[in-house]
């Protein structure tokens, strides 16, 4: 499965290049260097070489590391080896080490603020069905999902950092200060979870007014469970499932780097070195966190999975 | 609790308030109406009955006649989590056991559903739920009623799906309902109903969906579990093989509205109301050479909203037009007797049924 999500997403980033008229490696080199050092650049980055040879050597430069040889000079990188970037002169695995515990603690404190707030607003809304909370909570929420993260980052920005001068809008690495960590991380977690929270809480509401028109419901009342018993065990188990699954395909997209938010914030990040890889046209790093984002999306998928079949055994037979 | 003892007190007091009845269950005019933006559903509409204990009553009519909202409103379930939703607007009075429901707090009656009295669904398979096993769902039952740990509950739980006829119960009480087969499922839900020896049983169409040999069997499940507990049973059902088999008393319900009662033999022998008549008719009988098609009841059931003026059945009974005056359309018949413990709602004289019946109707059954 990973393997063929690699061959995948490698085949797109070889290709497209190729069929848009873009020559890697004179755009690496620059447009006015003479046609020797263009060669020897690509003999070195393997780029006349087939797809499948180009794809192999990536994927022994995983295990075994790769040197690149050509054009006169050697670069050494050390397995794990997930490319090298010659824009920025630096291997990519480092580059993803340092950023993913920044883009996932994001993306887990985030999911944490809008799983609390998104789903117990809907459980609520759902049950004061019409009432004047219910109007409001969904009023609340279809701004949440219509306002652009770019737009609410940079009105709390503006109002906590420069307004109020709440937080200083700085990121301090966890292993320098958890104090400072969280302090910066609050108004990205705000930002990002306001979003999903408002998502959450109009799949919750739906799910939990069908839920509780369920014959099972009715019997649950039947034998005599208190009200809040029957909400709080027989209707939330089967909420959780489509929430369940929503989490996981939103945290695996997240994991791969919330851009919009870390840009905004200034978090060292995945998504803010995907946006100036981008910027660079520095294929190396594009690669490597897009490969980090497939992996991210399908471990949260398989998590889902596992979950799913401990929540609802109907899945465990089929 | 103040509501409950007032009304308890109320017997033999000038306060309006009828006096408790001396049967174990009695429902009296009740009424069960739902407001729609399309006008107010009158499902049930002044129904009354009594049921003593060890005795069933079958209650059978078409679809939207009113039979389930009748057992749900029993069970207080019309009132109980109803959000946001506009509510049911119940009035009568319900007595079990000498209390009256209606009028209790509605947390005393929660208590009472499922230990005094419980229900059987139709359709187990969507009123048990999905992610539990049965035996935990048996467990929930009897743990709500009873201060017991776990294992004794489950000792419990495996007791009642062995009484209910479940083969290797100690092995199936772990599994989940969607690896029972129909009649299991059935029998689940029957034990589950039953684990708290309720003293009010009502079965909602136990029996449709299952095939013919099952349905015989869980019907005679219900009987020996009546004699051994001696509950008093609701049977609810448009099938009147179920009722023919299983009750004491039947109450015809058309419309929301109850248009004929009284012992079962009575009820299926010398019927007195024109929809019993249509009922009877369109049953496929084996027991009697068939000359001619099962005679269908012309027409459909009645909008619950726009209940035809006079008698809700008059404009699919092909007698209406024989009482003087336009009466059937103008004046709502009351349940007059029409044998002893037998009743009949409809305009026609007394003695004009009988020869219809026995001249009309009763030789093409």
């Amino acid at each position: 499965m990973l393997v063929v999500i690699v061959m995948v997403v490698f085949s797109i980033f070889f290709l497209v290049p190729k069929w848009a008229g873009v020559d890697i490696a004179s755009s690496f080199v620059g447009k006015q260097a003479d046609p020797a050092a263009v060669e020897g650049v690509r003999e070195k980055l393997g780029l006349a070489d087939p797809i499948y040879v180009q794809v192999w050597e990536f994927f022994k430069g995983l295990f075994a590391g790769r040197t690149y040889v050509g054009g006169g000079d050697v670069t050494h990188c050390s397995a794990p080896c997930f490319g090298y970037s010659f824009r920025s002169e630096q291997a990519v695995w480092p580059v993803l080490t340092d950023r993913f515990p920044v883009t996932l603690g994001l993306a887990l404190g985030a999911a944490v603020l809008w799983l609390v707030i998104g789903v117990s607003a809907g459980v609520l809304s759902a049950l004061k069905r019409g009432s004047l909370w219910d109007r409001s909570v969904m009023v609340v929420a279809l701004s949440g999902v219509s306002l652009p993260i770019y737009f609410t980052a940079l009105l709390s920005l503006s109002i906590f950092v420069f307004g109020l001068n709440w937080f200083d809008g700085q990121y301090t690495p966890l292993e320098d200060s958890f104090t400072g960590w969280f302090g910066g991380m609050i108004l990205p977690w705000i930002t990002l979870a306001f979003l999903y929270a408002a998502m959450y809480a109009r799949i919750t509401r739906a799910t939990m007014l069908e839920v509780l028109g369920e014959d099972y419901i009715r019997t649950a009342r039947a034998k005599g469970l208190k009200e809040q018993t029957v909400i709080s065990k027989h209707a939330m188990r089967s909420t959780m499932t489509p929430i369940l699954t929503m989490l996981g395909m939103d945290l695996g997209a997240l994991i791969g780097g919330a851009i919009l938010t870390e840009t905004a914030f200034n978090l060292p990040g995945l998504g803010q070195a995907v946006l100036n890889a981008i910027r660079n046209q520095d294929l190396p790093i594009i690669l490597g966190v897009t490969l980090i984002t497939s992996l991210a999306v399908l471990i949260a998928n398989l998590v889902v999975d596992v979950l799913y079949a401990v929540i609802d055994p109907r899945v465990r037979l089929s | 609790m103040t509501e409950l003892s007032k009304s308890g007190a109320a017997v033999g007091e000038p306060t309006g308030a009828s006096p408790a009845p001396t049967a174990f269950l009695e429902v009296r005019d009740l009424k069960v109406h739902f407001p729609t933006d399309d006008g107010l559903v009158k499902s049930v509409d002044g129904l009354s009955f009594q049921l003593e204990k060890g005795k069933t009553l079958g209650i059978v009519g078409e679809s939207g006649s009113g039979k389930s909202v009748t057992s749900l409103g029993i069970m207080g379930l019309h009132t109980a989590g109803q959000y946001g939703k506009r509510k049911a607007q119940i009035s009568g009075e319900i007595w079990l056991d000498g209390t009256e429901l209606l009028s209790a707090d509605p947390d005393d009656v929660r208590k009472l559903r499922g230990r005094e009295m419980s229900m059987i669904f139709q359709d187990p398979l969507s009123a048990l739920h999905p992610y539990y096993t049965i035996g935990q769902q048996i467990v929930e039952a009897y743990r709500i009623h009873h201060d017991v740990d776990k294992k004794t509950a489950k000792r419990r739980a495996v007791e009642m799906l062995d009484r209910v006829g479940i083969p290797q119960p100690d092995k199936r009480v772990d599994s989940h309902p969607h690896e029972f087969s129909g009649g299991m499922r059935h029998r689940a839900m029957i034990a589950m109903a039953l684990v708290n020896n309720p003293e009010l049983l009502i079965a909602d169409e136990p029996t449709t969906a299952l095939d013919v040999t099952v349905q015989a069997q869980i019907l005679d499940l219900l009987r020996d579990l009546q004699k051994e507990f001696g509950s008093a049973i609701i049977v609810i059902t448009h099938d009147l093989g179920v009722v023919a088999e299983l009750a004491d008393d039947i109450l015809v319900m058309y419309g929301g509205r109850c248009v004929e009662r009284g012992p079962a033999e009575k009820v299926f022998y010398e019927p007195r109301h024109p929809y019993t008549w249509g009922l009877l008719g369109s049953m496929p009988r084996l027991d009697r050479e068939q000359q001619e098609r099962l005679i269908p009841v012309k027409g459909s059931p009645p909008s619950l909203i726009n209940i035809p003026s006079g008698c809700a059945f008059n404009p699919r009974c092909p007698y209406a037009d024989l009482p003087k005056d336009n009466v059937t359309r103008t004046v709502r018949p009351e349940l007059a007797e029409v044998g002893s413990r037998h009743w009949a709602a409809c305009h026609l004289g007394k003695e004009q049924r009988e020869r219809i019946w026995t001249e009309e109707i009763a030789p093409k059954l």
